[in-house]
């Protein structure tokens, strides 16, 4: 019974704003496009760091990258005749992060070797990757074909290798060449796997891998081809000693993912000399997602407030013309026994249908314009369900704020005076 | 307390002004619309209240159908003391008690003839269902059961003044109230529309009706004649 009064009333409304069909239209172009600009501005925001978050997936929001570098220094001397350079992350150091912080799982050891390959009659130059197994477990990399590589191989340092899809490709591998041998370097390995990869950047972020990876075991890596790689440029003998190039450290909760590479980092400049590794944490990119989408919120936010400021004041400038016009009507209906608060509704009613409706044309707009953005401008847009209801609570405020002014104002309108008016 | 002797024994006591003052202050001047008025209306009569023009029959009929306050005095309305009331209170005593009707007829442009008889109705809360069959036997009654899906515009200044009339039926009031019903009328409309305020008086409402014409006076059986915001005199047949 209430309900449907209510719904009665709704409906009144309805009519009597339909009785002036472009005035209607026109007082709510305003909300219409606040309303639209709010739903376009979060689904730019959201479509951002769900981007982000898409490229974190790949790397590990849980995990933390920690690269070998040539310190500056370092690259200066080894121009030095029969100099070699030693630098970047050692075993130690990673048995004293798995042992220091609790909120570590483990940490990934991973040693890099650029080797060329030969299947056949096809070559590629390769990155070895020698690591364990866990690599692939915090990397979720799906496997095209084989398998992975597994414990077993680590205590054989079995002479296996898992391709990457883009190499095994390259060197004209496919299913049918698991279980081949395939030359990489001077040693022989036996095709286990074919892996997809990712490589390239994730925002500012290289990749731990690349499109020309092979994976062997860490301990295959260590005995093939030691801690010393020697590279001829040039007629100069470039000879470096490092222990590990990178180091995927998992942590166990996204909340602790900070505070760890935090403490990594003070560990690690107590026990090197020089600068000759970078901590990169991919859960800062979130972090840097979210801040771009705070700012771009408060910027175009603003501009959505007073674009829906605009059409408030426009709808509460309509209303006040609508109770001057009907000031009659007001006095016909509180003589026939219309309370203050009934005039009151009355008018409310119509402004919170009038700017509600306005909010879901401008629902509509802003389902339009990411669309338009994703189309022309190539960036990613989600809109969200909490955006949606979001803007229907602001056009339906907006209503009762602007509207409220103009209702009382109605209620307020002296019968006898009102009647008399022309 | 003067001029209420002609009432307690023809029915009873429905509407009673006690030494009514309305005040309208006009910068340094006092307007007196109304200069100390005491009377007392018995229920069932049909009443005119006549006059020349500014003697304050407006006035006094504005504060009999409860739409303006006294300045001073007592305005007691079947039972209920008007001036001690709230706002809602007196709006919940119109539309209860009282049916108006306007010279300009007053109806509400943009509805049709159904939903400006329903009006009242809608403020009693009544349902869809049961206001439209009120609204279709009150036109049946005053005769425009043909014209409930048109709108005001669409009828001539009798027929609106019919549609006003039903609309002042429609919450069954005891009390009709007419300010010069007849003064936007041609005299054989105004005929009809008198006939049919005689119709209801005899069927049992009090009417109060304020004209300036005494041809059109002389229909009611108590004629209160007003000059200068008093009473001079009250006749009956
Ligand atoms: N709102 C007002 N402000 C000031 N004076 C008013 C107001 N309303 C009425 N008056 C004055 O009160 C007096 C009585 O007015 P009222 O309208 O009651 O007269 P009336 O008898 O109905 O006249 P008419 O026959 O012309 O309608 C007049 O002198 C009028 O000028
Ligand atoms: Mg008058």
């Amino acid at each position: 019974m209430r309900r449907l009064k209510v719904a009665r009333n709704i409906w009144l409304g309805i009519e009597n704003l339909l009785l002036h069909k472009l005035r209607t239209f026109l007082t709510m172009l305003g909300v219409v496009f606040g309303v639209g600009s709010v739903v376009a501005m979060l689904s730019v925001g959201e479509g951002a760091s769900k981007e982000a978050l898409q490229q974190i997936d790949k790397i590990g929001i849980r995990n933390i990258i920690i690269s070998s570098i040539k310190s500056v220094e370092e690259e200066s001397q080894s121009t030095t005749r029969s100099y070699m350079s030693i630098y970047g992350l050692t075993y130690d150091d990673r048995l004293r992060i798995e042992e220091t912080f609790s909120h570590v799982l483990q940490a990934v050891p991973v040693k890099l070797i650029r080797k060329s390959a030969r299947l056949a009659e096809r070559n590629l130059e390769l990155r070895v990757v020698g690591t364990t197994p866990s690599w692939f477990e915090l990397l979720k990399r799906e496997m095209v074909a084989g398998r992975e590589l597994l414990e077993i191989d680590s205590k054989n340092r079995s002479g296996i290798v898992v391709l990457t899809e883009f190499g095994a490709r390259r060197l004209l591998a496919t299913e049918n060449t698991i279980g081949q041998r395939v030359r990489v370097g001077g040693s022989y390995y036996e095709i286990v796997g074919i892996v997809k990869s990712e490589g390239g950047m994730a925002g500012n972020i290289q990749m731990p891998d690349e499109q020309i990876d092979a994976y062997i075991p860490i301990e295959a890596a260590k005995e093939r081809y030691g801690d010393i790689t020697t590279r001829y440029t040039s007629g100069s003998r470039e000879r470096e000693l490092v222990e590990l190039h990178q180091m995927i450290v998992e942590v166990d909760h996204m909340d602790n993912v900070e505070s760890v590479a935090k403490g990594i980092e003070v560990m690690l400049k107590r026990f090197h000399k020089k600068v000759d590794y970078r901590i990169s944490v991919p859960l800062a990119l979130l972090r840097q997602a979210e801040a771009t989408k705070r700012t771009f919120n408060v910027v175009l936010g603003s501009i959505a407030c007073i674009s829906l400021l605009v059409g408030g004041i426009g709808i509460m400038n309509i209303m006040l013309a609508s109770v001057t016009e009907r000031t009659r009507e007001i006095g016909i209906r509180r003589a026939i026994g219309a309370k203050r608060r009934q005039i009151t509704g009355q008018f409310l009613v119509e402004t919170v249908v009038l700017s509600t409706a306005g909010g879901l044309i401008g629902i509509g707009l802003g389902l339009l314009i990411p669309w338009m953005i994703t189309i022309f401008a190539g960036m990613p847009t989600v809109v969200t369900i909490k955006s949606v209801i979001l803007s229907v609570g602001i056009s339906i405020s907006i209503g009762i704020v602007f509207g409220l002014y103009p209702a009382v104002r109605a209620a307020n309108v002296d019968p006898i005076i009102a009647l008399r008016h022309e | 307390m003067g001029v209420n002797e002609q009432s307690g024994t023809n029915g009873d006591l429905l509407i009673e002004l006690e030494d009514v003052y309305k005040i309208y202050q006009m910068g340094q001047e006092q307007v007196k619309a109304l200069a100390g008025v005491s009377v007392s209306f018995a229920a069932g009569s049909f009443w005119a209240i006549i006059g020349p023009s500014g003697s304050g029959k407006s006035t006094m009929l504005n504060i009999l159908g409860c739409l303006d306050r006294v300045t001073s005095g007592r305005y007691t309305l079947e039972n209920n003391d008007v001036s001690m009331m709230n706002d809602d209170a007196v709006s919940e005593l119109r539309l209860r008690h009282l049916g108006f009707i306007f010279q300009s007829f007053n109806l509400i442009p943009q509805l049709t003839v159904q939903r400006n008889i329903e009006l009242p109705l809608y403020y009693l809360g009544w349902d869809a269902e049961e206001s439209a069959a009120r609204a279709v036997e009150l036109a049946r009654r005053v005769g425009l059961e043909e014209r409930l899906g048109h709108r005001p515009m669409e009828l001539s200044g009798g027929q609106m003044q019919r549609v006003a009339i039903a609309r002042a039926l429609a919450n069954d009031p005891r009390i009709l109230l007419a300010d010069e019903p007849t003064g936007n009328l041609d005299s054989a409309t105004g005929q009809q529309i008198l006939e049919l305020l005689r119709e209801l008086n005899e069927q049992g409402k009090t009417i109060i009706m304020v004209t300036h014409e005494s041809d059109i006076a002389r229909l009611a059986n108590k004629r209160l004649h007003m000059r200068d915001g008093l009473i001079e005199t009250v006749e009956e047949d």
